[in-house]
């Protein structure tokens, strides 16, 4: 009970704009990100709504580790997002990432998409998935060796081999198959290209729907994103197309993931876990089911109805991380067979 | 007779002194790398990646450099030896090229003329697959790159032909014809001897330009060298053999550069100092005009014309004015500020190392200025890597001090504030600045500092009374050409840039990036519409920096 009435209404009135200022100067958190900003802004933005801590980013595809690495204990990086397993296990051996404890992400993100030590979490999932023309092919399951069989010839387009999807499914060949047999499905499937490997996901996309080729790789998220996007030409693109979710021959679907890691020396730790968090929270989780057409970590996050009617999705049960330490054969292979020549 | 090195004190080797060491940087970190990887990785890649790498790279220069030769100093003889209709408009428009980036050249054409593109769709419709598909020539190859690269960067060497067609000395030209030399012997035997420097220094930054290119090269599924390399480190992760390939990138540029001394040798290309009157050109009959007009207009709009109309529609298509206009502005500022200050940085060094490599003429001196050109040969992407070693360290010094200074946490000052990468811009772009300004000494004869120092002038003086109003045609061309170099800069750019910076050119990367390349048109073609104002005044001032015919010729020498 407070003796001087008034003196206890301005305490306590400083003490509310104190805490409210502190919100306020709730702080920052600087993120480098290999994933290009724009494709989750809206949860960025959500994320300073609903706590205050603003959001600086930088974005380049390639680098930033580096960066982090050579900036060494005065770096202002507080989180960095990949985009794929590799770099994911590029950041972990240059030592950039610190092992941090959080229960919401332990709880939220299934163990196989996190680092047993806390180093990383995934916060979403992506099928490489095999796009088929509606109107030429009527096959609705496929495995990845099926590209290479002889009767796909002059009829497979796909992005360059050394692109880092596609050295992802290599890796992950090689983890299962060995090396002696992926060379051979490599040689098989380059023989069966239409064209020489070039562009992008979409563009195989695109040259399906012009006849160029009747079967492609590319990812599940370009699907959606094409079909409901605002670019009428991509539109046609993906109605053109049917993406089968594809398995391994005695597997399940290589899939890559997208993740977080809190640097080392982060100058806003606390920040940065909390960021983390939300991107792992079923606000977020929805949005990139629902927005950028992924496959969610969450459990309890649904997938996007579009997605869901490419069929169920069962995860080839090998570990990330092998496939991360596979790659860089992968890609000496896809050089040794010349693929994108 | 031996120059008086007493005349030229040390002091003045602190600016080319300095170029060598910020270069020397970090291509001494990335050759630690190199050796870093080993000898079997090393071994691995002589078989699987340099054969193909290294004939790729080869045929790729050797077609750029007889393209950009041919188109640069053909148009450039044209323009300058005969006068057409059009003739003055082209003059001013035929650089315009370099506004472009070569990446978004490439994105364009791809667009264009690939294999779902609307042109080879409409010949699938109208005439079939064979036409559209087996006959007309495919845009992601090699052949089809060297083309695309010629006609974009054909101004390099364009510039410095008319520049040197314009201050040669037209008295060899005019004897040539009372000899009775016919125009197209004039041209191939008479001028373009004569105008070898400049079109050899041309011609080697085109080839640079090529070497390092990674955007369009890999977009067009080249595998150069620097190709290679960058693809080494983003799929393999494999920094030690990514620095493996580009030192072999720098030693073809070495011999690149050895080549072009080489071949300068010790033939003077200066004229008399006593230069009268320009031959006035010659009027052309109406349709040899016309076809001078329609050979001239033809790098123009390939280069040129097609890329920014198709931008142009792009944005109009798009409505991107209304959806990325406003952020746009800020990107615009920021790229402006950033290629201001790197360009007021370049001119500034480039003219003392110059300068001083001329009053001191001793080979160390030239050495000196050699190593601080280095910057451009690497490519962007690897020089940052190599680069980051160093500058953060020195920026790791500095924040450390100014921490001991104000009490405050030590931070990263130079990375923060943006002057890294300025720091990084002049480094690249530094060798643009110095050929440019070496060649146009080149043309000026030593008779005039020998004048100068007879009359009393010491160094400060000289440089200031005579060799700088001297070089002033030559310091505006060059801080253009670094301008618009910096104005479309990319990888040093996303990799030094601090945190919330977007210039228009990282702008055009994500929206790359999302697969979505037309969204960036806005930001492309501000690039564009950027870089037409500084090569219309460096056109302009080309113009004025050579006396014409209808001024009064300066006194002859001899009266004194």
């Amino acid at each position: 009970m407070c003796a001087y009435r008034n003196t206890c209404l301005i305490a306590s009135a400083t003490a509310a704009l104190l805490t409210a200022s502190a919100a306020f100067a709730a702080g920052e958190v600087n993120v480098y990100t290999n994933r290009e900003p724009g494709q989750y802004s809206a949860t960025l933005d959500e994320f300073t709504k609903a706590t205050g801590i603003k959001v600086n980013a930088i974005f380049s595809e390639q680098g930033l580790a580096e960066r982090i690495a050579a900036e060494g204990d005065r770096s202002p990086a507080d989180v960095l997002i990949t985009v794929d397993i590799g770099r994911l296990q590029q950041a972990l051996d240059l030592g950039v990432a610190a092992p941090t404890r959080s229960e919401i992400v332990a709880s939220a993100v299934p163990v196989n998409l996190r680092d047993p030590e806390g180093r990383w979490t995934a916060l979403s999932m992506r099928a490489r998935t095999i796009y088929v023309s509606k109107d030429r092919v009527s096959e609705t399951a496929l495995t990845y060796e099926d590209l290479a069989d002889p009767k796909w010839k002059g009829k497979v387009c796909t992005r360059s081999f050394q692109h880092q999807y596609n050295i992802g499914l290599t890796a992950a060949m090689i983890v299962k198959k060995g090396e002696e047999k992926t060379k051979a499905w490599l040689e098989g499937v380059k023989a069966n290209l239409a064209k020489k490997p070039s562009g992008g996901d979409r563009d195989v996309a695109k040259d399906i729907a012009a006849g160029i080729c009747d079967v492609g790789l590319g990812n599940s998220y370009y699907v959606g994103l094409m079909a409901n996007g605002k670019n009428e030409d991509q539109k046609k693109w993906a109605a053109a197309i049917r993406p089968v979710l594809p398995t391994f021959d005695d597997g399940g679907t290589h899939v890559n993931v997208s993740g977080a890691v809190v640097t080392k020396n982060a100058p806003n730790r606390d920040n940065a876990i909390r960021l983390i968090e939300y991107m792992v929270s079923p606000d977020a989780q929805h949005v990139f089911a629902d927005v950028n057409y992924e496959y969610p970590v969450r459990r309890e996050v649904a997938v996007n109805a579009f997605v869901a009617s490419f069929g169920p999705l069962k995860p080839d049960a090998m570990s990330l991380a092998d496939v991360a330490k596979a790659r860089k054969r992968a890609s000496e292979l896809v050089d040794e067979v010349g693929f994108d020549r | 007779m031996r120059r008086r090195i007493g005349f030229s004190p040390p002091w003045i080797l602190l600016a080319p002194s300095l170029g060598a060491v910020a270069i020397a940087a970090p291509l001494l970190s990335l050759v630690l790398a190199a050796i870093l990887g080993g000898s079997d990785a090393l071994a691995r890649l002589a078989t699987s990646v340099l054969p193909v790498a290294l004939r790729e790279t080869a045929i790729l220069l050797s077609g750029v450099a007889a393209l950009t030769v041919a188109i640069g100093s053909g148009a450039a003889w044209l323009l300058t030896a005969y006068r057409f209709p059009g003739s003055r408009t082209l003059t001013w428009l035929l650089p315009l090229p370099l506004a472009v980036p070569t990446y978004v050249t490439a994105l364009v054409y791809v667009e264009i003329l690939d294999a779902a593109g609307p042109v080879r769709s409409a010949l699938r419709a109208s005439f079939g697959r064979d036409v559209a598909d087996l006959w007309f020539p495919e845009i992601r190859s090699l052949p089809a790159c060297i083309v695309l690269f010629a006609f974009v960067l054909y101004p390099y060497v364009f510039v410095a032909a008319r520049s040197a067609f314009m201050t040669g000395d037209s008295s060899i030209l005019a004897a040539a014809r009372t000899l009775g030399s016919r125009p197209l012997r004039l041209f191939l035997g008479v001028a373009l001897p004569l105008a070898r420097p400049a079109i050899a220094v041309g011609t080697t930054l085109v080839l640079l330009e090529s070497l390092n290119d990674v955007g369009a090269s890999e977009y067009l599924g080249v595998r150069t060298l620097t190709v290679s390399a960058y693809t080494a480190w983003l799929n393999r992760g494999d920094m030690q053999g990514a620095a493996q390939i580009a030192c072999i990138a720098l030693v073809v540029v070495a011999l690149l550069l050895v080549l072009e001394e080489l071949q300068r040798g010790t033939r003077r290309y200066h004229g008399s100092a006593n230069a009268t009157a320009r031959s006035e050109p010659v009027l052309l009959a109406r349709w040899q005009g016309a076809t001078a007009f329609v050979l001239c207009s033809i790098p123009l709009l390939v280069g040129f014309v097609v890329p920014a109309a198709f931008l142009a529609r792009e944005v109009i298509r798009r409505d991107l004015l209304q959806s990325a206009g406003p952020l746009l502005l800020e990107q615009l500022g920021t790229t402006m500020l950033l290629s201001f200050a790197a360009t007021a940085v370049v001119i500034a060094w480039a003219a003392s190392i110059v300068l001083a490599a001329r009053i001191r003429a001793t080979p160390f001196a030239r050495r000196l200025s050699f190593v601080a050109s280095l910057g451009y040969a690497v490519p962007g992407t690897i020089l940052v890597l190599g680069l980051f070693a160093p500058l953060i360290g020195v920026d790791n010094l500095l924040g450390r001090a100014w921490a001991l200074v104000s009490g405050g946490q030590p931070q990263l000052v130079l990375m923060a504030s943006g002057a890294a990468l300025v720091i990084a811009y002049v480094i690249r772009f530094l060798r643009v600045a110095i050929v440019t300004l070496s060649a146009q000494l080149a043309q000026t004869p030593p008779e005039i500092d020998q004048v100068a120092r007879v009359l009393g002038a010491r160094p400060i003086a000289l440089a200031r009374y005579v060799q700088l109003p001297l070089l002033r045609p030559a310091l505006g061309g060059a801080a253009l050409l670094v301008f618009v170099d910096c104005l479309k800069e990319l990888p040093a750019t996303l990799l030094l840039r601090p945190l919330n910076v977007e210039t228009l050119a990282t702008q055009v990367y994500s929206a790359s990036s999302r697969g979505v390349f037309e969204d960036g048109a806005l930001a492309a073609l501000v690039i564009v519409l950027a870089g037409i104002g500084p090569i219309a005044w460096l056109t302009r001032a080309m113009r004025q920096g050579a006396p014409d015919a209808t001024r009064p010729a300066p006194p002859d020498q001899a009266a004194f």
